[in-house]
């Protein structure tokens, strides 16, 4: 309810959840929209028509046009949606995942068992983020999950930061010492009372990282480490435009579709959830009221 | 204060062993035969067969247990030697110290424009809370930061190099870069409009000025969004102190107020963003200078990674290390100037 009234109230953040509300309908109904053919393997093997090298512009056969090697691009924008949710979602829940539990561990534990935690913490941070994720894709081999465990690994440190410092604040809050005084068990406080309201701001973080982290994955597939020849992915799409950003001589904008579109498709998908991640953080946070 | 720094100094080993063991770690899982790469004088003493290639994994101990391979390795780096790099066909060292001008000049001259932006935005969106600036301030950090990188650059080519020709990719102009090389032209730091002035050669420094233009748009385009964000959080919290409102209250002039006595100590935050984001940047801009083809470590670390150049990985990785606990350190000891509550502390 509180969302629904604060949607209301700011008319850009309603923009944000309903492009994303979109993304969702068009990832639930790509075999619908970009129905696949019988011989293809794999519905994310972008169907092609031929081998010409150079792109085609928007047909009635290819509603976005056509890519070098003759990738249908309506298809793997749609289908792309299905990647982007996948590995978005994929690496943030999994990040969240171990930064809670390490963080957790670190706060409850304290002492040696803590620093060394938040030392490995520091060491992760000091990665090169993209460069150690390109290695890492690059060694584990081209696909989606390569790509998602390379990004977790580098990516998991902020929620152990964030977790650790909220259950530092909170378990020395009036409530958690009425808890442990009518005898709750150290389990059940951080489990229950401890957690659940170090969440929020880890809510957020999460939000926000899920744009970025397909802005990520879809960096590696540009820099060629990312998914194989064809997979529908907007990074691979976007990395096919780039041989035909320069046009030819008298007609600069010739090859625009080879970018418009996938390009369109990774910025507002990206909009979408830092819209809603900023909506959260305004709701959730009091300072931000207004 | 000075033992906190050095505290942060003693930090830098340890990450650096920890970040060298990591990255060995991966580099061990590779074959033997995969590794030997990096120590052949050529390709062709690879495709000496299986015999010599097997000779060259004894003569080069890659079968050794994991401690006495990355022993030899950090006797190596304590020696200066950070290995061979297969990409660059020199040494790892070498090639970094080569390309550091580069990413240096190309980040300095966005990173200014960059923090101007953002103190100007962040406090003029804090001032307008809610009314139109801040509206359209929100609108355009929000556009800029889910805005990727790649399509952006991308965009940028299209525009000023494609249809207007003004921005062409590279580092220097095929005619900009003969000159430079000529032995007349002394190469002092490395970064090119630099040397240009100090050799006087306006021409140079004008190409290599044209070559700048896109990635600095780019990048600071990409970059300032966060730091004016935190400028603007900064600036309303500042907004709502006390002190404000005494200054106010005895009649102080509104742009007095808001400029001499919040934005400065609105500032704060920003400091230690701004040093994150400079040694992130510093960290090479690897998409940026991909796309523009500008040849600085980035592109550099960008190349190395995807062919699995390990010592090159390594090397990279170490000198990244050691720019983000620098910069971090040098935040830590810009704060008591700007603020002088944490020195008392």
């Amino acid at each position: 309810m509180k969302f629904l009234r604060y949607l209301a109230r700011n008319p850009v953040s309603l923009f944000g959840v309903v492009i994303l509300t979109a993304f969702v309908l068009i990832a639930v109904f790509a075999p619908v929209l970009a129905p696949p053919q019988s011989f293809q393997l794999s519905p994310y093997d972008t169907p092609r028509a031929g081998f010409l090298a150079t792109p085609q512009p928007p047909s009635p056969e290819a509603v976005f046009g056509t890519t070098q090697g003759q990738y249908d691009i309506f298809y793997g924008v749609v289908w792309g949606t299905r990647t982007a949710f996948k590995i978005g979602l994929g690496v943030v829940a999994i990040s969240v995942l171990i930064g809670t539990v390490v963080g957790a561990v670190a706060a409850y534990y304290g002492g040696v068992i803590e620093e060394v935690l938040m030392r490995i913490v520091d060491v992760f941070m000091a990665v090169p983020f993209l460069i150690a994720a390109m290695v890492l894709t690059a060694l584990l081999g081209k696909g989606i999950v390569p790509i998602t465990i390379a990004l977790t690994t580098f990516g998991w440190m902020s929620y152990a930061r964030i977790v650790r410092s909220e259950i530092l604040r909170i378990r020395e809050m009036d409530y958690i010492h009425a808890a442990r005084s009518y005898g709750a068990s150290d389990l059940r406080l951080i489990v229950l009372h401890i957690l659940p309201n170090a969440m929020f701001p880890v809510l957020v973080l999460a939000t926000m990282a899920t744009g970025s982290m397909v802005l990520s994955a879809s960096a590696l597939s540009f820099l060629g480490v990312g998914t194989e020849e064809g997979y529908a992915d907007w990074g691979q799409f976007i990395a096919y435009s780039r041989n035909w950003i320069v046009g030819q001589p008298g007609n600069p904008f010739q090859f625009w579709y080879t970018l418009a579109f996938p390009g369109a498709a990774v910025f507002l998908f990206v909009l979408s959830w830092n819209l809603v991640g900023d909506a959260l953080r305004d709701m959730l946070d009091p300072r931000h009221a207004h | 204060m000075l033992n906190y720094a050095l505290r942060r100094l003693m930090m830098l080993p340890i990450v650096l062993f920890a970040l060298s063991l990591m990255i060995f770690a991966l580099q061990m899982s590779l074959s033997p035969t995969q590794r030997l790469a990096a120590y052949a004088p050529s390709p062709d003493y690879l495709k000496g067969g299986q015999e010599s290639i097997r000779r060259m994994i004894e003569q080069y101990g890659l079968n050794d247990p994991f401690y006495i391979q990355y022993g030899r390795w950090i006797g190596g780096i304590l020696t200066g030697n950070l290995g061979w790099s297969e990409t660059a066909r020199q040494p790892v060292s070498t090639a970094l110290m080569s390309l550091f001008p580069a990413t240096l000049e190309l980040v300095v001259l966005a990173f200014v424009p960059c923090l101007l932006l953002a103190v100007f935005l962040g406090s003029r969106a804090g001032i307008y809370l809610n009314r139109w600036p801040d509206h359209v301030i929100r609108i355009f950090t929000i556009l800029g930061w889910s805005f990727p990188v790649y399509v952006f650059g991308l965009l940028m080519l299209l525009i000023f190099y494609s249809a207007l020709d003004w921005f062409p990719p590279g580092r220097l102009s095929q005619w900009a870069q003969t000159v430079v090389s000529t032995s007349d032209f002394v190469r002092y730091t490395g970064a090119n409009t630099i040397d240009a002035l100090l050799n006087g050669n306006l021409a140079v420094f004008g190409d290599a000025l044209r070559h700048l233009a896109a990635p600095v748009i780019t990048l600071t385009y990409v970059n300032v969004a966060s730091m004016t964000r935190v400028m603007r959080t900064s600036m309303l919290e500042t907004l709502r102190q006390d002190y404000v409102r005494t200054a106010r209250a005895k009649g102080l002039p509104r742009r007095v107020v808001e400029l001499r006595h919040a934005r400065r100590n609105a500032l704060l935050p920003l400091a230690t963003i701004a040093g994150m984001e400079l040694a992130v940047m510093m960290g090479g801009v690897v998409i940026t200078e991909t796309i523009f083809d500008y040849a600085g470590l980035g592109q550099f670390a960008a190349k190395t990674a995807a062919n699995l150049d390990f010592p090159a990985v390594l090397g990279f990785g170490l000198y990244f290390a050691v720019v983000l606990v620098v910069m971090n350190l040098i935040v830590d000891l810009i704060y008591p100037l700007l603020d002088p509550r944490v020195k008392t502390q």
